[in-house]
Formats: C-alpha cells, sequence, structure tokens
C-alpha cells in the first residue's frame, strides 16, 4: 500500500465561494477517502420560527441562498399553506412558475461560469455570467430586486405582471438562446473542456439512489428523479419531462444543466401562453395549526421544507433540507478515486451551496 | 389538487424500538432516503422524521425520542444519513448508537451546544 497522506481542501480555497471542508486521503495523487466537514457559518435561522411569525419566516426562508431565493420564498410559502389548507389562484401558481424558471436559467448560467472558471476558462465564465445579467434584469423589473425578491407570500404572491411585460420576457430569453447555444457548444464541443469533464467522478445510477442524490446530479447519472413531476406549479400543464443523461460523469451533469437552460426558456414561454386572468393571491386568516411537507425542485436539486404549527401565530417547525446536504454523501463517493487535481471540478459538479447548506 | 403526488402526506408514527427493523423495510421496498430532521415540540419533548422518497410520494417515519436521548442510527442502512444524524446530534443532543461516520459533536460549529434541546 502506497504512503497515505491527508490533504484538507478548504474551508478556504480559490474554487469555492463558500467554506466547506475536506480531509482528503491520498495514496500518491489519488484520493481514497474523503471524510466532510460543514458548519463553518450555520445561522440557525430554522431556530428563528421561535421569534418570527410564520408570515414573517417567509422572508427568513427566502434569504437562506441569494441564488435560488425565491423557490426557497415559494417552498416556505407553499408549505404553510398546504399546513393550513390554503389553495392559491391559478395565476399565482402560474407567476411562481415562470419565477422559479427564471431562477433555474440564471442559477445555470451562473454554475456553468462557475466551472468554467474552475477548470481555467476565464472568457467563458466571464461570457456565462454576462449573459445571465439580463435575466437578473428581468427579476428586476418584474420584482424590483435581483437577488432578494419577496414577491412570494403565504397565500399567493406580492406583485403581478402584465401582458407587456411577459411578453418581454419571453422575447428577452428567445432573444438570448442563441447566445445561451455558443456557450453551451463550448461546454459541449471543446475538447479542453471535454478533457476535464468526461469519465470523471462518474456516479452509477444505482449509487446515485442508493446515496439518495437529487437534481442534475441524479439525472446526470440516469435517475428519473424531479420533483415537478410531483404537481407543485404548474408543471403538468406545461408537458414537462426531466432532462435525463446516463453516463454519471461531469460532462453528463453539465449537459444536463445545460439542456435545463434551454427546457426552462421553453417551460416560460408555454406558461406565459397559457397563464389565465385573475387574482393573485387570497387573504389568509387564523394561525398554523397543522403540519405539511413540501418538495420543490430547485436548479439544484429537490429541496424539502417542512412546516408544523402549533395552533399559534408562530410555527413550532420550519424545517428546510437543501439540495447540497443531500448531495454532499454523493459528493463523497465521486471523489474516491479521482485525482488530486480533478477535485476542485468534483467539488463544484453538484452546484454545492454552502449558505444554503449552513441555513 | 388533490390528485396531485405532492399533496399526499404519508406519517407513521413508528416506536423508537421498531424505528430500523421499519427502516430496513422501506430500503427492501424501493426507497431512497429523502431526509431526517427533528423537532422540539412545545411540551419539550423531540421527534424524529425521516423521510422517503418513492415515485416521487413521500413517507414519513416519525418517532418519538426516548428520554435517555438515544436512537439507533439508521446509517447501516442508509450511509447518506449521516449527515442528518450528525446534525441532530450537534444541534438537538440526540445520541445516535452504531452511526457509521460519527463526528462526535463536531459537525457543526455552534456557539451554544445543542441549541434546540429542550434542557438548553
Amino acid at each position: 500500500m502506497a504512503k497515505r497522506t491527508i490533504i484538507p481542501f478548504g474551508p478556504q480555497h480559490p474554487v469555492l465561494p463558500e467554506p466547506i471542508h475536506l480531509d482528503l486521503v491520498l495514496e500518491d495523487e489519488k484520493v481514497v477517502d474523503v471524510i466532510p466537514s460543514i458548519g463553518y457559518v450555520h445561522r440557525g435561522l430554522e431556530k428563528l420560527v421561535e421569534k418570527k411569525e410564520y408570515t414573517e419566516m417567509v422572508y427568513v426562508i427566502e434569504r437562506i441562498c441569494g441564488i435560488c431565493s425565491f423557490g426557497h420564498g415559494w417552498g416556505a410559502s407553499a408549505s404553510i399553506e398546504g399546513a393550513m389548507g390554503v389553495e392559491i389562484p391559478e395565476r399565482a401558481q402560474f407567476l411562481r412558475t415562470i419565477w422559479h424558471e427564471l431562477s433555474r436559467v440564471h442559477s445555470h448560467l451562473l454554475w456553468l461560469g462557475l466551472l468554467a472558471d474552475a477548470f481555467g476558462f476565464e472568457s467563458l465564465f466571464m461570457h456565462c455570467w454576462r449573459v445571465r445579467e439580463h435575466v437578473l434584469d428581468l427579476f428586476e423589473k418584474t420584482t424590483g430586486g435581483r437577488v432578494i425578491f419577496s414577491v412570494c407570500k403565504v397565500g399567493g404572491v406580492r406583485k403581478d405582471i402584465d401582458a407587456a411585460t411577459l411578453k418581454e420576457i419571453v422575447d428577452t430569453l428567445n432573444g438570448l438562446k442563441p447566445e445561451i447555444q455558443k456557450l453551451a457548444d463550448v461546454f459541449i464541443e471543446d475538447a479542453s473542456v471535454k478533457n476535464r469533464t468526461q469519465g470523471v467522478g462518474v456516479v452509477t445510477k444505482e449509487e446515485a439512489i442508493e446515496l439518495g442524490a437529487v437534481g442534475p446530479v441524479a439525472r446526470g447519472s440516469g435517475v428519473y428523479q424531479d420533483i415537478r413531476l410531483a404537481g407543485i406549479g404548474v408543471y403538468d400543464q406545461l408537458g414537462f419531462e426531466p432532462c435525463i443523461e446516463e453516463a454519471g460523469d461531469c460532462y453528463a451533469r453539465t449537459v444536463v444543466r445545460i439542456r435545463e437552460v434551454f427546457q426552462a426558456i421553453e417551460l416560460i414561454e408555454k406558461a406565459v401562453e397559457l397563464i389565465p386572468e385573475g387574482p393573485i393571491d387570497v387573504k389568509v386568516n387564523g394561525n398554523v395549526d397543522g403540519e405539511f411537507i413540501l418538495r420543490l425542485e430547485q436548479p439544484r436539486g429537490e429541496a424539502f421544507y417542512y412546516a408544523k404549527g402549533a395552533g399559534s401565530k408562530f410555527l413550532e417547525r420550519m424545517r428546510v433540507r437543501t439540495p447540497t446536504n443531500q448531495n454532499i454523501p454523493t459528493l463523497v463517493k465521486m471523489l474516491q478515486g479521482c485525482d488530486l487535481a480533478d477535485v476542485p471540478v468534483l467539488a463544484l459538479t453538484i452546484d454545492p451551496c454552502i449558505s444554503c447548506t449552513e441555513r | 389538487m388533490s390528485e396531485k403526488k405532492f399533496m399526499i402526506q404519508n406519517f407513521e408514527d413508528v416506536a423508537p424500538e421498531a424505528l430500523l427493523p421499519r427502516v430496513k423495510e422501506m430500503k427492501a421496498g424501493g426507497y431512497r432516503l429523502g431526509q431526517a430532521c427533528a423537532t422540539k415540540q412545545l411540551d419539550g419533548t423531540i421527534f424524529v422524521l425521516y423521510s422517503f422518497d418513492l415515485d416521487h410520494v413521500l413517507y414519513n417515519l416519525k418517532v418519538v425520542v426516548p428520554a435517555d436521548m438515544k436512537l439507533q442510527s439508521v446509517t447501516g442502512e442508509y450511509w447518506s444519513a449521516f449527515i442528518y444524524e450528525n446534525e441532530m446530534h450537534d444541534l438537538f443532543g440526540i445520541k445516535f448508537e452504531n452511526l457509521a461516520l460519527d463526528y462526535d459533536g463536531r459537525f457543526f460549529k455552534v456557539v451554544t451546544p445543542t441549541p434546540w434541546n429542550p434542557q438548553n
């Protein structure tokens, strides 16, 4: 047996925007075992249920993350609505779906940029983020915010989008398609990118199921798992089918996310065609006295929201299990047997969001 | 709305000693682990929720934590549960026996130890 060395990776590392620590056990250049550590910036947001009313908790939960903040607001609102037995108007469901898919577009473009940065393709990184800015502009126009939106509330949404602006969203996204396609071509066709991603960090379908992988990590390994199939939002009216790749490597996970960017644009286009007129919220009275679990397909994967009331204005529990939390065991598995030089790309390949994990 | 899968809320109360056999049944049934979390109730008791997914429908096992705050770990069946069980140990003070990857209280770096523990 070769001599074993333990190399600390993180919590501060050029490829990590947020702190996670991995103890990498090496034999020569091969990683043979990994021990992850988190908790460096744990904020205890869930514990704020003791001090914030259930309506205020939506603001708290959407601040878990600056990338998928809309989804967190939706998840928190919808789990409380479920616990209270509140049904929101159809137009609000459409608006939530449109904003959520816009989030997916900007989140995946952000991740593609970070991946390019990780393997040293700086210009590709900058172009991904340049295109992403246009999506953030759409958020600013429709919600007033670029990072935190606060449009979701218990009972529906706070803001409507008029027909002209909906058309502008579709036109803008369709205008971005050729630019995104140029970026996608580099990720899919470029030999230097393929060298860093193909056959690297392979997770088989069986392993992904065993480890409970979620999101593009699971779908990149051929797992037919996407909680948008469960009926949340209006995906059942949009002809939604998940994007699946079979290879289970970094390349497959990248292709899944690229396909999901184009799919999200199509879903938004269909939702804009079908969105009905009508109210955007319902009045919600009383306190939460039930419990409800809601899962939402965030850009990084399935997120879990558990709301439990106790008959007062304060919830007894608001639990959020984020996709990164669920994908850490899969990351450990995919790092075992890889080369040390591939660790940064592999760590990125689950699209880790530590601020989500450290809620 | 009622026919949509996400509206199906399956909760099953399980005694602490029956948890592991029940989890083995879930594993044999092809369920994947969705999450696990603890909840401190107003009366000071804590329950743990293990959530399992099959074909986009969740099934949840709810177990009230005994007074000695000890539960059997499910990591022998679902290794990935180490994330959740270490979290519950550090935030709630629940001790999991036979935990496959035990951080012994060093998974989270919290200022107040076991902040959700009813004794605090």
